[in-house]
């Protein structure tokens, strides 16, 4: 008996190890949202370009945004960001940034030197947003429809690919229910 | 042309290691000698060639080799020189090299002070450090050859290395740590050699005994340092952010710590044997997951190496085989007999063993944080997001625990403490302690609950320790003749023990009463933080060796006077159009005042980051204590090589273990 105890450790690392080996190749964190068909969380942080204006939910009434959570620190962040300029400019989409866990200076830097596809930038210093979003990581990017319903989470970086196949379709059908 | 020689020397590095598994093993399991010797020289050989190698990649690093993909990469004409030597491992592929260089280097240094071990202990520990090199050396030969060369097209100048990296912290962090991680390949080693002879007694304990201290005195240093580095490189004033990569460090120097005393027990005692050896393979195991976890791309960090799956299944497949077979090991020759209880219910030996339960539930909590994220995506179960509110909420408080715990236990005996005798014996502790920590309240004014809790326990650790080294150095001949008769070993722990204290009276004060503010300024203005006046004076220009910079002057008064003068700087890198805020600091021993400049809101206007960090020092002090704790046990009279009675020692060990092994 005693001696099947000792195989307890033995079970415990498979067990890790199939989940470290389902962790390989793919995306760090396509995960699911929880709070898909949900409403964004409620919050109340600052505009990253004007330090003195409060936002709040109800910036995403109205009209269908991406929601983008990016940083500069995060490299793909500057991988997709072309991408997220060409969304912006060729195919008008609103996207509504949240600068998660970043510094001001920094943010700034980044976007004199890659432009700003940003309709309006969510500064969310210490990533107060971006926990109650379950933000893992970044780049992510979610779409929200006119009521301000969660509808979609991509994780990862957006490009042409992830824009025709993923987003586009569940805007279209976001768009035609509301 | 000495990129290639730097690839065939790790390639006969690895064949070396390929011979060193297997030959010194098939020695012992035979008992012929003759391969038996084999192990020392093969130790030595694969050391040397993985030194050529390194000197090589060094040598490209210096000489500004840009048909070296890694150089080029990692490097530029215009960096100073010491950053070109520490570029050396600032990526993948030179971090990598970095650490096989250090695993072939604690393998060689096996080999060369286990002269009074038995020759088929070496020749089996040797081998298995053997084994282990040449998964690491497969690995770097394989997917991450760091002599890669770009041809025909050969770039006019790197592309610099990440200004990050451009530190005096960079240049030691990653040493220090993977010392550390591999440093536990030894006690691994020693651990997986006992299992095979199934002799798991105290000589197995004492000999793995330094080798774990020292690895987990590098381990110490290299967290510490990279926690400094955080501190003032990235410039948010933080010390530690629960980020998968810094967790990845902590997990094996909490099973270390725990090994550590773990260890002190089988050795004293004969007991917790198969207790033991699990946390030996389990320490170095979670080293091997730290490296996966930072070179896979599996978890998400900031300072995780670019993600390629290739590599990612190489080192699961590394670390798999490492884990299943020990482990496999482990359940059919661990033993289960266990010793009839030998201690009582309250003893030295359950103050451990509730240490070591402490700890691994600390493991356990950070393991499931790091990897929770892992685990619900697999499942399919959504996902939750969990940061530093998780980890504060859930550590501290085991923290304080171990704390309390260690105050304790330092009073208690071996076999049998008696209750009424320990309470009595921890009742002025006790008060000094309640006193220190109201004073301390008192001092940075303000009672906060988790506050009080964290100074008590350091500070109860602190006078615990100290009343007992009071006790213990009390002597006839003077205290003095008393506090030099303790040995280094003793001295090893207090200076551990009290090390741990500062670092929580830093951790606790520094989150607790620090400030922080960020404020809007144009030169002339003046802000506080806590009693500091902080004055704008101006920005001004200036040229680094490859940067151009933008500098604030701010003068910082205490109580009217002057006491500091800092330039804060942002720092332009032109070869990869980067930005760095480069903080200043005005550091003391029980404060910090740290100032980092932002963006420029107008012409005239800063914004600035002002913080008070109270005892923040204390964080890589303590560290640094716990260190030199860990060097003083090992340089203890009982390690030392006695060289000269060398010839016989062999069979004189085995003898000296034989009461032990009877015991049990």
């Amino acid at each position: 008996m005693k001696r099947l105890m000792l195989f307890l450790p033995l079970i415990l690392a498979v067990g890790v190890g199939i989940f470290l080996a389902a962790g390989i190749g793919k995306d760090p964190t396509r995960l699911e949202s929880a709070l898909i068909g949900k409403p964004v969380p409620e919050f109340s942080l600052a505009n990253l370009r004007e330090p003195g204006q409060t936002l709040d939910q109800s910036l995403f009434r109205g009209e269908v945004a991406l929601l983008n959570v990016w940083a500069e620190w995060c490299p793909a962040c500057w991988d997709e960001h072309e991408d997220l300029m060409w969304l912006a400019n060729e195919k008008g989409v609103r996207i509504v940034g949240l600068n998660y866990k970043d510094e001001k200076e920094k943010a700034f830097s980044f976007l004199d030197r890659l432009g700003d596809p940003y309709q309006t930038i969510i500064y969310d210093p210490r990533g107060s947003l971006g926990f109650d979003l379950g933000v893992y990581g970044a780049p992510e990017t979610f779409v929200i429809d006119a009521e301000g319903v969660v509808r979609y989470r991509h994780v990862g970086v957006v490009n042409e690919r992830v824009w025709e196949e993923i987003l586009l379709p569940v805007i279209n059908r976001v768009e035609g229910k509301s | 042309m000495y990129p290639e020689l730097g690839q065939l020397a790790l390639i006969i590095a690895l064949l070396l290691a390929v011979l060193l598994s297997t030959v010194p093993l098939a020695g012992a399991l035979t008992g012929r000698d003759s391969l038996q010797a084999f192990a020392r020289p093969l130790s030595a050989g694969m050391f040397v060639f993985t030194g050529v190698s390194f000197a090589v990649l060094t040598h490209a690093f210096m000489v500004d080799d840009f048909s070296v993909a890694y150089v080029a990469n990692n490097s530029n004409s215009m960096l100073p020189w010491y950053y070109k030597f520490s570029a050396v491992w600032g990526g993948h592929e030179g971090s990598l090299l970095l650490w096989i260089l250090m695993l072939a280097g604690w393998t060689l240094a096996v080999a060369m002070f286990s002269r009074k071990l038995p020759s088929v202990m070496v020749s089996q520990v040797l081998s298995v450090m053997g084994m282990i090199c040449v998964g690491f050396f497969l690995f770097i030969v394989i997917t991450s050859n760091p002599f890669e060369r770009i041809l025909p097209n050969i770039p006019a100048d790197g592309s610099d290395l990440n200004p990050l990296l451009q530190d005096i912290g960079l240049i030691l962090h990653p040493p220090m740590l993977y010392m550390g991680y591999v440093g536990f390949s030894v006690a691994f080693a020693f651990a997986i050699a006992a299992l095979i002879n199934g002799k798991l007694d105290a000589a197995w304990a004492r000999w793995s005994r330094p080798w774990t201290t020292v690895a987990w005195s590098f381990l110490t240093l290299g967290i510490a340092l990279g926690s400094w580095w955080a501190y003032y490189e990235l410039g948010w004033g933080g010390w530690w952010f629960w980020d998968p990569v810094e967790n990845a460090s902590l997990l094996p120097w909490l099973s270390g710590t725990a090994l550590m005393h773990s260890l002190a027990v089988t050795e004293k005692r004969g007991v917790f044997k198969s207790w033991t050896v699990l946390l030996a393979i389990v320490t170095f195991s979670l080293s091997l997951l730290g490296a996966f976890l930072v070179r896979s791309g599996v978890l998400t960090s900031v300072h995780s190496f670019a993600a390629d799956p290739e590599r990612g299944s190489f080192l699961l497949a590394l670390l798999g085989i490492t884990v299943v077979s020990s482990l496999v090991l482990y359940a059919f020759r661990a033993p289960v007999v266990h010793v009839r209880s030998r201690y009582d219910s309250l003893s030295r030996e359950i103050f451990l063993l509730l240490n070591n339960v402490l700890l691994v539930a600390a493991t356990l909590l950070v393991a499931i944080g790091t990897l929770y994220p892992l685990v619900l995506d697999y499942l399919n179960m959504g996902k939750l997001s969990i940061g530093e509110p998780f980890f504060n909420a859930t550590f501290s408080p085991m923290a304080v625990a171990a704390g309390l715990l260690l105050g304790a236990g330092i009073f208690s005996r071996w076999k049998k403490t008696d209750g009424g005798w320990l309470a009595r014996k921890l009742l002025w502790p006790l008060a000094v302690s309640v006193v220190a920590t109201t004073g301390v309240m008192l001092i940075y004014g303000g009672f906060a609950p988790w506050a009080f809790a964290g100074v008590f326990a350091s500070v109860w650790v602190t006078v615990a320790t100290a009343w007992d080294l009071w006790d213990k150095s009390s002597s006839r001949q003077g205290r003095w003749h008393g506090l030099k008769r303790q040995s280094r070993s003793y001295y090893g722990m207090v200076f551990g023990h009290l090390g741990l204290a500062m670092v929580m009276a830093g951790a606790t004060v520094v989150s607790n009463y620090g400030i922080e503010r960020d404020v809007r300024m144009v030169p002339g203005d003046s802000a506080m933080v806590g009693d500091y006046q902080v004055v704008f004076t101006g920005i001004g220009d200036r040229r680094g060796a490859n940067f151009t910079a933008e500098y604030g002057s701010f003068d910082v008064f205490l109580d009217g006077k002057q006491v500091a003068e800092l330039h804060p700087e942002k720092r332009h890198y032109p070869v990869d159009m980067s930005v760095m805020t480069e903080a200043d600091i005005d550091g003391g021993l029980f404060r910090d005042v740290f100032i980092a400049i932002g963006e420029r809101i107008t012409d005239e206007a800063w914004a600035i980051r002002l913080q008070y960090k109270p005892l923040v020092r204390w964080l890589w002090l303590g560290s640094l204590v716990m260190a030199i704790g860990g060097f003083l046990a090992i340089s203890d009279k009982r390690y030392r090589i006695r060289v000269r009675s060398e010839a016989k020692v062999d069979t004189g060990n085995e003898a000296g273990a034989a009461p032990a092994e009877a015991r049990a």
